[in-house]
């Protein structure tokens, strides 16, 4: 086997400044765009190379969830080209803005990257099929419709005349782009909705691979960096006198107002002496803050008065009082960290004239407006060079409360102060635990109220908590009158994540008690809760009425034919109307989340009343349309580990107002060990509504698990993580 | 001036002795394919063999690795032949992000050595590397593609 099996430039072309697009108008014909290797841009999704390769650009972020590699998929179908030749490269943020933002939105996050990119990337790469044919046909004297295409290679059948993609991409790139531009109907798909392998695996298995933490520049030197403890807090002091001694000690800078950074030439020298740098800091009011009186605001929120409406039919309150059978429930959700297990870091080189930062980034466009807001410099003087991210999970989104203060803006503020030297910063994993965006806290209420026959007449759902989009996002609050609706994920009244019950009398509301923590979007960020919160609660419910989990949801569920599908398709696989082995426990869940229709059922057994072994989970994804089922597989049984992960370790907890856990010692995520088998039924069932894949199946296997495990023991766990009650993940 | 053998080359490395070996891998010899996750011997994303036995060098001096044999990720195939846990990666599309998977799969060769052919137990025992993306799926499968390979 051969290592260089495939190139991938992403790495190389970070470091050397991108693509380096160039300019010509020949006569008479549209612009002629070329690669940094002087290869013709076809469209802008797609170059071809003279010796027959394919180059797919790509904005969307590749940190682990195969979206290259789909989308790739996606662009080649159309164009019909050498699945084997094809190079991935990443236009950057400067370079959309010179073009008008050619490639759409970089941002990736909300499980959009396929979902909803997917319509012009196909139609990138159809117009280039087009226009190559076109080429061919042109050069041949013969109409178009008469050649045929496959695996680059252009036939002209009657003829006998083939020719290749590589040797008509010039004349291609000259002609004008096609408005027209039909799609293949999915069923004929060759490419994409195959489980090819991903394109990036095997620079991930000898160490080439380059993350942002391994980038090398000529001269460069290395930050450790550490920001006020508390949040919002700032810097009083520091002794830099004390530290410039040591070896390697380049300068000791202030960043921004709240951060210290020492500058070595090693990383590890840098860090060292950032540990035995005094600083003081002036901590301010939030110091005060702590987990206790964050719970006990949110739980005053519990019956407030003031609530924004998620979701809401009929007279829920009325319905309440004069049900025949009146059930209440309170559960929490935690503070959480993404624990990237790549630290948050950052690469800037500036001068007066330029900023260029490389580095890792879920939404290139965002860490560009941080390097402008930082750096000071106009648009087309700064640039970013996105690489392979060491996971992201939503923490590397750069949102626009981060410009000031977030990584990419801190290297720059680092890099200023030494003008013409790059400098690569990285957080220690203790930094990067301290200063997260962190998964929201949230407590929720809740109130069912059956008739005689046990059926739900009434639901009230009452969510306390703190609002990502407050904090990130303000003026699409503002727009919502104070709403934030992303707090209602999965339960909504509308759209990608509604509700999928149909409760005659429902309100769905939220009481936004906001924090100084900082919150970010977290794989799946709400409907975390929102499925443990609302599945758990008709598992009580359902026990309440006497009636069977399942068919107690089917009957709320008619509306919902394709939520009702994955659950069916979960109860049969798992085997749900059979007893289970004895000793073992079953429970379900599923939710509509990010367009897609998602559930799961488990088994577990339950050792010493505290050590749970989750045996399988058995999870169905309807996404609409799946571009590489293998890669759709891998990222389900990856959700369950981060969901339960989540669910059985994992809290930042706030004392003197600033975050607890330091490190994984105090912050656990799930072994091999603990990986339960997971079977995963993917049933896309088309539409017109492409559905996301990596974040919805996260939230299922929680509220799941939960369910067997009240079954297993009859005790009903309403607070996150597990490890607080006691139990065990073995 | 601390001596160390690494993949079969000599390098001098000028750092304090205290210096964990993981820095002196990937600043002073340049070598960035073992990771930095944790810095306390948590995650194993900077696994290396020292002397054929897997060590997190995130909490190893490299004083005291001087004058041991060191492999790193780099140093794991035979020239342009990989190893067979590389290729059973490769066959089974193990890596998501892929950071955390220089650290596993040097465990993992570590694992295979010492047992050729380890049960779903002896994994579990031995392969204790934290993966945020949640690859342990194909990892089992791909360790026990590898040990028939």
């Amino acid at each position: 086997m051969r290592m260089n099996r495939r190139s991938f430039i992403i790495g190389s072309a970070a470091v050397t400044g991108g693509l380096a697009l160039g300019f010509r108008l020949p006569f008479g014909g549209p612009a002629l765009v070329r690669a940094q290797d002087g290869s013709p841009e076809i469209t802008a999704w797609v170059v071809i190379r003279p010796d027959n390769a394919t180059v797919i650009r790509v904005v969307r972020a590749e940190m682990g969830q195969g979206t290259i590699t789909g989308l790739a998929q996606l662009v080649a179908e159309e164009l019909e080209c050498d699945w084997n030749r094809v190079i991935i490269e990443y236009p950057t943020p400067g370079q959309s803005v010179a073009r008008k933002r050619v490639w759409g939105e970089f941002s990736t996050g909300g499980s959009r990257g396929i979902r909803q990119s997917n319509e012009y990337v196909r139609k990138g790469g159809a117009a280039a099929r087009m226009m190559l044919v076109q080429a061919a046909a042109n050069q041949w004297g013969v109409a178009a419709s008469e050649c045929s295409v496959s695996n680059s290679v252009i036939t002209h059948k009657a003829s006998k005349r083939s020719t290749t993609y590589g040797k008509v991409a010039e004349a291609a790139a000259r002609l004008e782009q096609p408005k027209d531009v039909p799609l293949k109907d999915p069923k004929t798909w060759k490419i994409a909705g195959k489980p090819l392998k991903r394109l990036d695996t095997a620079m991930k298995v000898d160490g080439r691979m380059t993350y942002g933490c391994d980038l090398k520049l000529p001269g460069m030197l290395n930050a450790a960096v550490k920001d006020c403890p508390v949040f919002g807090g700032k810097v009083k002091s520091f002794d830099a006198a004390k530290v410039e001694g040591m070896k390697g000690v380049k300068k000791v800078v202030q960043v921004g107002d709240s951060a210290v950074a020492v500058v070595a030439e090693h990383w590890w020298q840098a860090k060292t002496a950032l540990e035995a740098l005094p600083i003081v800091w002036d901590e301010g009011e939030n110091a005060k803050v702590s987990s206790a009186s964050i719970a006990e605001m949110l739980k005053a929120g519990l019956d407030a008065e003031q609530a924004f409406v998620g979701n809401q039919n009929g007279d829920a309150k009325g319905a309440l009082a004069g049900a025949a059978k009146r059930i209440e429930a309170v559960y929490a959700y935690p503070f959480q960290n993404h624990a990237c297990m790549e630290p948050m870091n950052a690469t800037a080189r500036y001068t007066p004239e330029r900023c260029d930062v490389w580095g890792p980034t879920q939404n290139g466009e965002g860490a560009f407006a941080a390097v402008l807001a930082a750096s000071s410099l106009p648009a087309d003087k700064v640039d970013v060079h996105n690489v392979m991210l060491g996971g992201g999970f939503g923490r590397r989104g750069t949102y626009p409360n981060d410009y000031v203060n977030d990584y990419v803006a801190q290297a720059v503020l680092i890099a200023k102060q030494m003008p013409g030297t790059p400098v690569k910063m990285i957080w220690s994993r203790e930094e990067d635990m301290a200063h997260g965006r962190y998964h929201p806290v949230m407590q929720c209420k809740l109130v069912g109220g059956l008739d005689a026959s046990g059926n739900l007449t009434a639901l009230h759902m009452r969510l306390s908590g703190q609002s990502i989009l407050a904090a990130v996002r303000p003026e699409v609050v503002a727009a919502q009158k104070g709403r934030d609706p992303l707090s209602f994920q999965g339960v909504f009244e509308s759209g990608e994540h509604s509700f999928s019950y149909t409760v005659p009398n429902l309100l769905i509301d939220h009481a936004m008690r906001n924090t100084h923590v900082p919150p970010g979007f977290w794989r799946g960020v709400n409907i975390n809760q929102n499925a443990i919160f609302i599945e758990c609660f008709m598992d009580e419910l359902a026990e309440a009425a006497g009636q069977d989990a399942l068919e107690f949801r089917r009957k709320l569920m008619a509306n919902h034919p394709r939520n009702l599908g994955v659950l069916n398709a979960v109860a049969e696989k798992i085997g749900w109307s059979k007893p289970a082995p004895r000793g073992v426990y079953r429970g379900l869940a599923h939710l509509h989340c990010f367009d897609s229709f998602v559930a799961a059922a488990c088994e577990i057994s339950v050792k010493d009343g505290n050590k749970i072994k989750v045996h399988r989970i058995v999870a169905a994804t309807d996404p609409g349309y799946a571009v590489n089922p293998a890669q759709i597989e891998r990222q389900v049984a990856g959700s369950f580990v981060y969901g339960l992960s989540a669910l059985f370790f994992q809290e930042c907890t706030v004392k003197d107002g600033r975050i607890e856990q330091q490190n994984f010692h105090q912050y656990n995520s799930m072994r091999i060990a603990q990986m339960p088998r997971v079977e995963t039924i993917l049933m896309p069932t088309g539409g017109p509504i492409w559905g996301g894949i990596g974040e919805p199946t996260i939230c299922v296997a929680a509220p799941a698990v939960l369910n067997a495990f009240y079954r297993a023991t009859g005790k009903r766990i309403r607070s996150v993580p597990l490890k607080n009650h006691g139990i065990e993940l073995v | 001036m601390i001596r160390l053998s690494i993949n079969g080359k000599i390098h001098q490395v000028d750092v304090d002795p205290n210096t964990p070996l993981l820095w002196a891998i990937r600043e002073q010899v340049g070598l960035t394919g073992t990771k930095y996750g944790c810095g306390i011997a948590q995650c194993g994303a900077c696994t290396v063999h020292i002397d054929g036995v897997a060590v997190r060098s995130c909490s190893f001096p490299a004083s005291a690795a001087a004058g041991k044999k060191i492999t790193t990720i780099e140093g794991l195939a035979q020239g342009n032949t990989l190893h067979k846990v590389q290729k059973a990666w490769i066959e089974h599309d193990v890596p998501q992000c892929g950071y955390c998977q220089s650290g596993m799969i040097m465990a993992v060769a570590a694992l295979l050595k010492d047992k050729p052919k380890p049960t779903d137990a002896d994994i579990d025992a031995a392969i204790t590397n934290i993966c945020r993306c949640g690859t342990f799926q194909q990892v089992r499968a791909a360790i026990h593609a590898a040990a028939k390979a």
